[in-house]
Order: C-alpha cells, then structure tokens, then sequence
C-alpha cells in the first residue's frame, strides 16, 4: 500500500543543512489505521508532506499503491493527489465562500466527474459525516467540529486509497475531538487506510498501530 | 462553463474592489467609443457641408479644340438629348477691364449658361442669374459679385445700374451673396467677378472663341456623379474617336477626399488615446489580481491539495481577470451609448446625429478580451505556479 524506503529530504536553512527525514523506513498496509507520533521539528510535516504527495523526495523510494512517486510530473501528483488521497488538515482548510456541499464537490469538478453523479455522491459522503442537513451552509456558519467533519466529506467523496489526517483534533475541543475520532474509527471498520499524523499520545493511542518518528526517523512503538 | 460562475462569485466577494478596477476599462472603452463615434458623426456633418461648397458636380476640361470643336450648339444638343446632362454648364473666363464713371479696375468675367448656377451652387444676393434667352440673344446683361459692387457702383442694391465691361455697357441683373462662406472665397477674396453670357464674352474676348474648353456637369435628378463621370467620358470618347489624351473628366471629390482623410486620421489618433487608456485600465487590472492573488495564496493551496492541477487554476484566475474586464466593457459601451444619446439631444438643433458604431463596439470587446488575458495572464501564471506546500502554510 505505501510504502518508504530510505527516504531523505533535506532543508538548507542558513548554511546548515537540515535532514527533515533521514533514511526513514515505513510500510503501511491496506485497510489499516497508522498514527505517526512525534515532537514539533521531528519531520512529522515533511512525512506527510511526502506521503501525501504535496512533495517530493530528495533521495530514496516512495512506493504508493506499487507506483514509484519521485518521478511524476507535477501535473501527475496533482492527479494523485486528486484520485488516491484524501486531505484533513489541523485547520479543516475550507474555502471559506464556498457552502459545505460545494467543498465536498471540488474533488470530483477536478476529476470531471458528471454533474448528477458529482450531487450523489456528495449527498453520500455528507450523509456518512451526519451533515445532510448542513449542506448549504458556508463554513464560517459551522462550528470547528462541523466544519472538521465538511472536511471528512471532502476526503472520502473521491473514494481515495488512503485518508491522510494531519493533527485533525488539534484545534478542536476534547468532546469534538473524541466525535472525530470516532468517526475514524467508524471509517477504518468501513475497510478504508487512514493514516492520523499527531504530536498527542492519546490520540495516537487509539489507533491499532502506532509509528514514532524522531530526528528524521521512523520506528514502530508499541503505545498500549 | 463552471470556471465563469466561479469567476463571477469571486468578483461578486469583493464588489467595491471589483467596481474601482473595473473604472479603469469602464474609462477606457467609453473613452474609445464615444470619441470614436463623435468624430464618426462630426465627419458626416462636415462631409455634408464640404459637399455644399459646391463640389458635387463633374468638370470637363477639352485639351483638344481644334480637331473638332464643341460648341455652345452642342452642349445644349446633349442636354436635350439626355436628361441625365440637363446641367450641363459649358464655360469661359477672361480678365477684362471694368468701369463705372470715376471707377475702374479689372475683373474676372466669366462666360457661362444658365446651368453654371446650379453646377457651382451660386447665391444671390438680389436680382436673378444669367437665363437662356440671355444666351441667345447675346444680352448685354451681368451678374456681379459684392466686391464689384462695392468697388465700382459703391453699394451693393444695385440691379438695374449699368457698368462697361471692355468698353461695352452692361446691365447689372443680379448681385452675389457675400463669398465669407465659401470655400472659393479664400482663393478670391477681394478680387472683382462677373458673370455674363457665353455668347457676349465671346465677343467681348480675344481669347475665347465659340470652342467650349470647360464645362461643369452637375448631375440632374436621379443620377448620381459617378454615372455623370461615365456618361460624359463614353460621350468625350465617342466625339474626339477615342482620343482619350483630348479631354479629362474629374469628379471634384478631392475635398470630401481630403475631409475623408483628415478625419480618419482624427479617428485613429483618438482611437489609440483610448486605447493608452484602455491599457492603463488593463494595467490596473493586473495590480488588484495581484493581490487577489496573493490574498487566496492559502485557497489556491487548498484547490491544488485536492487536486486542482496548474491548468485548472491558471484558467480560473484567467477567467476572473477576463470577467472582470469585459463587465468593465459592457459597462463602458451602455455609458457610452447614454452619452452619445445625450450629446445628441443637446446638440439636436445643429442637426448632428451621434450614433454608437457597430465597428467600435467590436473593437472595443475584442480589445477588452485581449486586454483581458495579456494582463491576467501573469497573476493567474503567479497562481498556477504555487507549491501547494508553500501555499497551504501561508500565513499560518
């Protein structure tokens, strides 16, 4: 499903070079629930920048669904993008003058995807998040849990291999928080790979498998 | 399709920002139309007048008298024979001596028919113009100008008073209006004119004989001066055997030529001022996409995380920039269109008519599309190029 092979990406910052991944190793399985776990500055960003295809590697193999990523055109990761993974950011990362079922859409206008086919779906995936109702709603008019579960929807309308959350509980309170990761869980059991990227280890406690990462690598830790 | 309405709502967000950059193309384009259509309307009003001066009329001029002469005979066989020469105005000019009692000097004289009159459109002032009979019976009779009047009479109510034109006695039947609006008048300000029958200035002058050399053809009813040029050329053709060195034919068109080129000139020169306008508006344009732009770093972040390739954004910020133009365009046209019918209505009683030009208005869209995409082609490139990374943490 993906996985990393001795990966690198390095910053210049000044003269120093920073190693944000150094050699890191990860295999994630199908239809499996990964947190990653690591301080602020551990290259948990550049992880997920990385696997999310939002960025390239300098050195080393990024396989995702047995495709080689580094070397795609940029126009190639936006398709992946697009079609294999599904984003929930910290901040839910709306746009803020589109309604809640116009967020949902976006994917599917960039896949070009029928008109009546693009409304069922994004009914389907708004249901599954218990919004039906919120649909012609503008973000500034949800609440943070809310607007968190619009970008949910966004995520799974595409039917992506994988859902990549980063820190989705981070701005929210611990009630919302649990309601989110219950509904992670709920999609996990639906067969779909979700991998939670937080800081919180009792977030990352609540997914089966847990992956630490430090200093630019990455190793498996047994949090339960 | 879909990346116009979402061009539209984005302009919609910010609608004070969108109507002040849209002033820039609003200007520009009534800036074009308006001037463009006013000089359109000047120039046919000045085309009209320029016409009056006498210029819609054909001029013959025969090189060749002596192979075989035309005479007054001749012209006034034409005339009859077609009606499209019915003012066919032969004539002929002398410098001869003048004088009434004390006063004396010289004028012009001019040998001409009754026609002359309609062929160069000449106003009296009082009395009547030289008439057939005149010609005919070789009448001792003058039409005079107002310098002539004033020059040997002393006023210029005097039809009936007698002057000697060479030695002979003329009777003064008719005088001209003042020449201060003709065009002719710059050329012979000040200088005395008569006009006297053909057939008496043949007598009076050694240089003009009964062989016409000149004459004037002003096209009769239902004819136009183009078929007056042919007619008189396949005429000429067929009288001198196809000699075609032996006479000319012209149209005096030169001055609408002229005032043709004078204001086309006028209408490119502010053409291309509006156009300076127009880009300026087109530049101001690229300034507020600019920032749109660097506004929706965070949204263009977003669009690209889920998919949105640089195509898909370059069009929709190209899309914005050309929106926002052409409603700025349709805008300037309807402004345009109420001026143009205001300036009309003002000026209603000079008989000017200001109409939008179908030709301008297309110029100016296809104007405002380029202006459109050369100046939203470097935002939208500016927006297409982000990384998605860089963008998605902009600003936090």
């Amino acid at each position: 499903m993906i996985e990393l092979r001795d990966v690198c990406k390095y910053y210049q910052v000044g003269d120093d070079k920073v190693r944000a991944l150094d050699h890191a190793n990860l295999h994630i399985y199908p239809k499996e629930f990964v947190s990653i776990i690591g301080p602020s500055g551990s290259g948990k960003s550049t992880l997920m920048n990385i696997i999310g295809c939002l960025d390239t590697a300098d050195a080393g193999i990024y396989l995702l669904d047995g495709m080689p990523i580094e070397a795609y055109s940029e126009r190639e990761l936006a398709r992946v993008r697009n079609r294999k993974i599904g984003f929930v950011f910290q901040n839910f990362n709306l746009i803020a003058k589109l309604s809640a079922e116009e967020n949902v859409e976006l994917p599917l206008i960039y896949q070009k995807v029928r008109r009546s086919e693009r409304q069922r779906r994004v009914r389907e995936a708004l249901d599954q998040v218990g919004l039906l109702k919120r649909a012609k709603h503008l973000p500034t008019e949800l609440s943070g849990g809310q607007q968190q579960r619009v970008a949910i929807a966004r995520a799974l309308v595409t039917r992506p291999s994988l859902i990549l959350a980063d820190e989705p509980t981070g701005n929210l309170d611990s009630k919302t928080s649990k309601e989110i990761m219950g509904m992670f869980h709920e999609l996990h059991q639906q067969g779909n790979t979700i991998v939670l990227i937080t800081h919180d280890d009792d977030i990352a406690r609540q997914a089966p498998r847990s992956m630490h990462i430090l200093d630019g690598q990455v190793t498996e830790v047994n949090l339960s | 399709m879909r990346s116009l309405i979402m061009a539209l709502r984005s302009i919609g967000a910010n609608k004070m920002r969108s109507a002040l950059t849209m002033l820039g193309i609003i200007i520009g384009v009534m800036a074009l139309v308006v001037l463009v259509s006013l000089v359109r309307g000047a120039t046919g009003s000045i085309t009209g007048a320029v016409s009056g001066l006498g210029s819609s009329v054909v001029s013959v001029n025969i090189y060749s008298t002596e192979k075989k002469p035309i005479t007054l005979e001749d012209t006034e066989a034409w005339a009859a024979s077609d009606p499209a020469l019915r003012y066919i105005a032969p004539y002929s000019s002398d410098t001869l001596a003048v004088r009434r009692g004390e006063n004396f000097g010289s004028a012009t004289v001019y040998g001409v028919t009754g026609s002359y009159r309609m062929a160069q459109n000449v106003k009296l002032a009082s009395g009547r113009f030289i008439s057939a009979p005149d010609v005919k019976n070789h009448s001792f009779v003058c039409v005079i100008n107002q310098t002539m009047a004033e020059n040997l009479v002393g006023y210029t109510d005097c039809v009936g008073k007698r002057v000697q034109i060479n030695g002979a006695e003329y009777t003064i039947i008719g005088v001209l209006e003042p020449e201060e609006e003709s065009l002719t008048a710059l050329f012979t300000a000040g200088q005395m004119s008569a006009f006297i029958p053909y057939t008496s200035l043949i007598r009076l002058s050694s240089t003009v004989s009964s062989r016409i050399s000149s004459l004037y053809v002003s096209p009769s009813e239902g004819y136009t001066l183009e078929m007056i040029d042919e007619k008189m050329n396949d005429l000429l053709l067929d009288w001198f055997q196809e000699d075609e060195d032996a006479f000319r034919v012209s149209s005096q068109n030169l001055l609408e030529d002229a005032m043709g080129k004078i204001t086309s000139v006028l209408s490119i020169l502010l053409g291309g001022i509006a156009a300076i306008s127009l880009i300026v508006g087109g530049i101001g344009i690229m300034n507020i996409m600019m920032v749109t732009v660097t506004e929706r770093t965070r949204e263009i972040g977003i669009r690209k995380a889920i998919g949105a390739n640089r195509g898909t954004i370059l069009i929709q910020f190209l899309m914005e920039a050309v929106v926002l133009c052409m409603m700025g365009c349709g805008l300037g046209i309807f402004f345009s269109w109420g001026i143009l019918r205001l300036v009309s209505t003002v000026v209603a009683s000079t008989g000017l008519v200001f109409t939008m030009d179908a030709s301008v208005v297309i110029v100016a869209v296809v104007f405002c599309f380029l202006i459109g995409i050369i100046f939203g082609l470097s935002p939208a490139n500016k927006a297409a190029k982000m990384k998605p990374i860089d963008a998605l943490h902009y600003g936090g």
